[in-house]
């Protein structure tokens, strides 16, 4: 078992504008009501790079910001780990539809933005930080693989970090080949060890196969088809504030066996 | 961090398949590159094309999984007895306890490049593209973990071109924190539109083969590559003949997307911080193997960092005019040639460098010499400021 401590959510999704605004959703208290989340460009960046940054990075920046906010920490001196199941589609589109006919020139922004870790690149001229930043994929399950490596790092440095998970739906024709179903973004700070700023404390093992389990039944449905929004059994827990066990799934053959108690 | 003992590298670059070819191009100087035969370039840029990719489809089983950056990675892992290394670690450890921590910038976008060349009169791609286990940057993990037989934690890191050297620090970590007990780490890049007309687009590739740390250099050359080797606890059947990763130091710019920073103040921290990892300090390096792409502002931000560190000091240069350089795949890259370097007594040179810029300060070797080293780090650094340095060795 790996202890962690989290101080601080973010969340980014449909009908889910914030964490704040989220919890009584997720707690069933309020109605779900499914609705695109309005992604306006994070007031941290300097002007060139607010007018470049692509819809993913908005998301991927509100949903840290978020998290920070709550947490309290300063963002410029923690570790970051990004975790996308496949990175921004609509660049990607983007970048295929040029090369694919004469004379294939493409936009050099559009190129950086390629990379998988451009989220991590604008995080970190946005908010400062010189941290090492990590960012990774596992496919459908790259939540999971997020937070493990999240829970590896804290562990083994003794120091906080920031986990960010964040997946767009890819455009027509990608998006035939690559279902995603929604916008949905989260952002926790974690540290392992407890202090003022600790929410809850989230026991985690790396276990064989079991089922997953589910999020609340409206949000049920986004949970399957969106890599990120996984992570909503978790949230759901965390908004209930009680002690409550959630499995995720990792890969064919793993999941994370997640132990949720207050501090 | 407490070094962790790595097995010899299973490598496939444009220098040949695995290490003897490696080594030989190495001592005679042989650059891997030549003009592209790749694709058509509005440029006369030369590649470092790896042989074997063409005519080795993956088949039967593994046919899903068939595309240029997995075919590589089998092509790698068939080197030097790699794969009975695996399983010999698969009966100490058992598959669950391994892990599989691997790089790559593009994975197979190659084959979706391909398809959009395919589509309908619709707009609909051609059928048979399996988006999951060929482009997604996951694809090189879930290939691999199926082709080893691995049950362990997995994921791929993509940070660009430090993408194959982070996972050395991640999988160290994994270690560390007890979710398993050895790690699979390296990785695969290939050759591809995307990347050979988007570093076109930045007006940062050469025409001709690249020339790092060159007064006259002009760009990058791109080349091809997979790496891997096994990352375990030192034990019995370890002993002083054996490469060591001594320490790992990562680190972000925050200062733009595609350029380092002028004064290599990233790379700096990233190698202070490996450095103190390792419980080491500059003296104790004997080489240093660049990141080095031949770019003008990034091989000037990396010589500042370097002499701020190390002085004139120790020999360094980069192996990027042998192999070109290997996006994703470059950590691996320089951690098999530096883990080369020490066990063969052998400096490599720099091919294509033949007069290093004069206002430099870093001591770049441009010809192979014989030398006793120890101890050797290597540099990787990445689009959205991500730089990461690794220290590997043998410890006094």
């Amino acid at each position: 078992m790996i202890d962690l401590f989290i101080e601080g959510i973010g969340l980014h999704g449909p009908g889910l504008e914030s964490w704040e605004a989220s919890a009584p959703v997720l707690r069933g208290e309020a109605p779900y009501q499914d609705a695109p989340p309005s992604l306006p460009a994070s007031p941290l960046l300097p002007a060139a790079e607010r007018r470049r940054a692509p819809k993913i990075v908005r998301l991927a920046l509100a949903a840290g910001t978020e998290a920070f906010c709550i947490s309290g920490r300063s963002p410029a001196e923690t570790a970051t780990i990004f975790t996308s199941s496949g990175g921004d589609g609509e660049t990607i589109h983007d970048i295929l539809s040029t090369l694919a006919t004469p004379p294939r020139e493409l936009s050099p922004t559009r190129f950086h933005n390629s990379v998988h870790n451009a989220a991590a690149g604008y995080w970190s001229i946005a908010t400062g930080a010189t941290a090492p930043s990590t960012s990774l994929c596992a496919h459908d399950d790259s939540f999971a693989a997020g937070l493990l490596e999240a829970a590896a790092q804290a562990t083994a440095t003794g120091q906080p970090v920031a986990l960010i998970a964040y997946d767009v739906p890819y455009p027509v024709p990608l998006a035939r080949v690559r279902p995603i179903g929604a916008v949905f973004g989260v952002a926790f700070v974690l540290s392992p060890i407890e202090g003022p700023a600790s929410i809850a404390r989230l026991s985690l093992a790396l276990q064989p196969y079991a089922a997953p389990s589910q999020a609340p039944a409206l949000l049920e449905p986004l949970r399957r088809a969106t890599p990120a929004a996984r992570s909503l059994p978790l949230l759901a827990a965390l908004a209930h504030g009680v002690e409550r066990s959630v499995t995720l799934g990792y890969l064919d053959d793993m999941s994370l066996l997640l132990h949720l108690s207050p501090p | 961090m407490k070094p962790l003992a790595l097995s010899p590298f299973a490598l496939v670059t444009s220098l040949g398949a695995g290490e003897e070819a490696t080594l030989a191009a190495l001592r005679a100087g042989r650059s891997g590159l030549a003009p592209c035969q790749f694709d058509t370039l509005p440029l006369a840029a030369w590649t470092g094309e790896a042989q074997g990719c063409d005519d080795a489809p993956l088949t039967g089983a593994w046919a899903s999984f068939d595309c240029r950056n997995n075919r590589l990675a089998a092509l790698a892992l068939a080197q030097d007895g790699f794969l009975n290394i695996v399983e010999d670690a698969k009966t100490r450890y058992g598959a669950a306890r391994i892990g599989l921590f691997l790089g790559t910038s593009t994975s197979g976008i190659l084959q979706t490049e391909t398809a959009y060349r395919q589509r309908n009169l619709d707009g609909a791609l051609p059928p048979g593209l399996d988006y999951g286990r060929t482009h997604n940057t996951y694809a090189l993990g879930q290939f691999v973990r199926a082709y080893l037989g691995l049950h362990g934690p997995a994921f791929v890191i993509s940070t660009a071109c430090a993408a194959t050297s982070k996972v050395f620090a991640s999988a160290t970590r994994m270690i560390e924190a007890g979710l398993c007990d050895a790690a699979i780490v390296g990785g695969a890049d290939t050759l591809c539109a995307t990347t050979l007309f988007g570093f076109h687009a930045l007006g940062v590739m050469a025409e001709g083969p690249c020339r790092p740390f060159d007064a006259a250099r002009s760009g990058i050359s791109i080349g091809e590559a997979a790496g891997f080797t096994l990352l375990e606890r030192p034990g019995q059947r370890h002993d002083d003949e054996t490469i060591m990763l001594l320490g790992t130091g990562e680190s972000a710019d925050a200062y733009h997307m595609s350029s380092p920073h002028p004064d290599g103040a990233g790379a700096c921290r990233a190698m202070e911080l490996a450095l103190k990892d390792a419980g080491l300090r500059s003296k104790n390096i004997g080489y240093i193997n660049l990141h080095g792409t031949a770019t003008l502002a990034g091989d000037a931000a990396e010589d500042r960092a370097i002499s701020t560190l190390f002085g004139n000091e120790v020999p360094c240069n980069s192996s990027k005019g042998f192999t070109g350089h290997t996006l994703g795949a470059s950590g691996v890259v320089g951690a098999a040639i530096c883990s080369l370097a020490i066990r063969n007594k052998f400096l490599p040179g720099s091919p294509h460098t033949t007069r290093p810029d004069p206002t430099f300060t870093s001591n770049y070797l441009t010809t192979g010499r014989a030398a006793q080293l120890s101890i050797a780090m290597s540099n990787a650094f990445g689009f959205g400021g991500v730089n990461c340095s690794l220290i590997l060795g043998r410890p006094s």
